[in-house]
């Protein structure tokens, strides 16, 4: 729980978050890519890397994105050019965690993702399991992500990785 | 649930009752593709065989005691950095048990332990320790005549050039040099001219497809032009751009290389012929990220190079990165990716090479592409009632090449191939 908060204001936060994720996973789940980068503010930051990544401090990502031009690009791109099979998604977030907020409002939290692919005719398989680490900020009372760094552990992809999580 | 495909494309035959199509290089038997025993030979006669296979960036091992898990065909390998700074490669398979004892990706140690029965390697790879050798209190142990210099872990052969080791299980191998051939040698250099590089990061994906079908991918610049409507909307590679196939003498090695043409003009003709992978209108939000930054002294703004049997050196514009094969059976392969940059890159540079990745990798623009077409195609081998395809473009040439629209160097490969294989 965040040091420099009563328990009832994490409390409500961690709420806050909790909606906010729903209503993100919601979208991916729907594959509506393209309402993916009104998540984010117009100088979002969104990476997914492997945790051995993340853990040597290398800066590479399967998605890098600086900017919500660069989101617009990436959904244009899933829905427009990059050739796939079908495929259902489901996004699972839980254990919220808020970790501390700055004196400007960003709110730094945590939270753990969970990925299951199911393509037309194979079945139902954990795709993919990882971390959010989050920063959000307020925009006219709404939460938006300033920062979003999908750190994942399941390092051996299955074939591709074709939509953000 | 396992897949268990029923396979009716003679790979169940023994390897000796097998027969290419007419000895006709146009056409390519599925067998190849599923077959358990095609996989063992390729094993012995291609990846333990005449071949140097990559297994490290010299930047992954930068110190005395770095050292990476690695693999030579689906064999799991160390390369290890020893205190003067020469690098070795042994197996990952302690000689007592044949525990596969090295755990961690990548890190530093002054020497290897077996968890198992703690036998110890040095950074050599070799044994240096044995615990109870001479028994306890005069019970046990190793026989007298025991000698410890008579249980190293598998070494490997090992060569360098600019950075890049490669290693080899013949002791009988030509030089790298020789064996990349004066025309792949020379764009390998363009990647690799000696300046030091900068680990950007890491990628793995397992590709349900047979490893020498991302050879065929990258010796099949037709399909560049066709499946990667990414590549053709946004002119990085359209059919009539100047481009090369580059292969070397054997047919093994090649660089499919191409130059982005901002100014040219999509002719009506060729807006049709490439049907669905041309968006014609379609802008980038973010336009500098196909920026392109002259850094390399070559006429290609992308070259793929593919050093039979394991490596991709991949330049995309300014993303670079190496594609490590790994076999997995005729069914899987799992390919590891190292993006990097040079050392002295500034950090407008570093950021260049950080967005530009998302062209590549397994959530690349073109990198889902070809993962996914190497899917339906093994999906194709393992459930089909016809057991053949053709390779028939360009008919009159076989190996390099300067049109997009041929199949030219994947015949030069199967020609090889073949050769080694005796089939």
């Amino acid at each position: 729980m965040a040091t420099n908060l009563s328990p009832d204001e994490a409390r409500a936060l961690r709420f806050d978050i909790e909606e906010f994720n729903t209503e993100y996973a919601r979208i991916l789940d729907a594959q509506d890519i393209n309402a993916w980068p009104d998540f984010f503010t117009g100088d979002g930051f969104y990476r997914i890397t492997g945790r051995e990544n993340y853990d040597a401090g290398l800066t590479i990502g399967l998605v890098w994105c600086e900017g919500r031009p660069m989101m617009q690009d990436r959904a244009a791109a899933v829905k427009t050019t990059m050739v796939h099979a079908p495929r259902y998604l489901r996004h699972y977030n839980s254990n919220v965690r808020v970790i501390d907020v700055d004196a400007d409002g960003t709110i730094h939290s945590e939270s753990n993702y969970l990925v299951v692919e199911t393509l037309m005719e194979e079945e139902t398989r954990i795709f993919q399991a990882g971390l959010y680490i989050d920063e959000f900020v307020r925009e006219d009372g709404a939460l938006l992500l300033k920062a979003r760094d999908c750190i994942y552990d399941s390092l051996l992809i299955p074939n591709d990785m074709v939509y953000p999580v | 649930m396992p897949d268990t495909p029923f396979i009716d494309d003679g790979s169940n035959l023994p390897l000796s009752e097998l027969r290419w199509p007419d000895d006709d290089l146009t056409r390519i038997p599925d067998w190849i593709y599923t077959s358990e025993e095609v996989f063992q030979r390729e094993r012995e006669r291609i990846f333990f065989g005449e071949t140097w296979c990559f297994v490290a960036l010299e930047a992954e091992v930068p110190d005395p005691g770095s050292f990476k898990r690695s693999y030579v065909g689906d064999v799991p390998v160390i390369v290890s950095r020893d205190e003067d700074g020469e690098i070795h490669v042994f197996e990952n398979r302690c000689a007592h048990r044949g525990v596969e004892f090295c755990r961690e990706l990548r890190g530093k140690a002054e020497n290897f332990t077996c968890p198992y029965h703690q036998w110890m390697y040095d950074l050599k790879g070799e044994l240096m320790a044995v615990p109870f050798r001479r028994g306890d209190r005069g019970e046990g142990g190793m026989p007298k005549n025991f000698k410890l210099e008579e249980h190293n872990p598998k070494k490997l052969n090992v060569t360098t050039r600019h950075g890049v080791v490669f290693a080899s299980f013949s002791d009988s191998v030509e030089s790298l040099e020789e064996y990349l051939g004066p025309d792949n040698l020379e764009q390998f250099d363009v990647v690799f001219a000696g300046r030091k590089l900068k680990i950007l990061g890491f990628y793995k994906n397992r590709l349900q497809g047979n490893w020498k079908l991302y050879h065929e991918n990258l010796k099949d610049p037709y399909h560049a032009t066709l499946l990667h409507v990414y590549l053709a909307t946004f002119r990085l590679m359209v059919a009539g751009q100047k481009s090369a196939m580059i292969c070397d003498e054997s047919g093994r090695h090649s660089t499919m290389a191409s130059t982005k043409d901002d100014d040219m003009v999509i002719t009506e003709e060729t807006a049709s012929q490439m049907k669905a992978a041309f968006r014609e209108g379609m802008e980038l939000h973010d336009p500098e990220f196909l920026k392109y930054v002259e850094e390399f002294d070559s006429p290609w703004t992308v070259t793929m190079q593919i050093i039979w049997p394991n490596l991709i050196v991949q330049r995309e514009l300014n993303t670079l990165g190496i594609r490590h094969i790994v076999p997995r059976g005729p069914h899987a392969l799992d390919m590891y990716w190292t993006m990097f940059g040079y050392d002295d890159d500034t950090p407008e540079m570093d950021k260049h090479r950080l967005k530009q990745a998302n062209l590549m990798g397994p959530s690349g623009y073109l990198g889902v592409d070809d993962n996914e077409a190497i899917k339906f195609l093994q999906d194709g081998f393992k459930h089909s009632y016809s057991d053949e395809g053709i390779v028939k473009l360009e008919p009159e040439k076989e190996g390099s090449t300067q049109t997009l629209i041929s199949e030219a160097s994947v015949r030069a490969l199967y020609r090889h191939y073949r050769e080694v294989m005796d089939i």
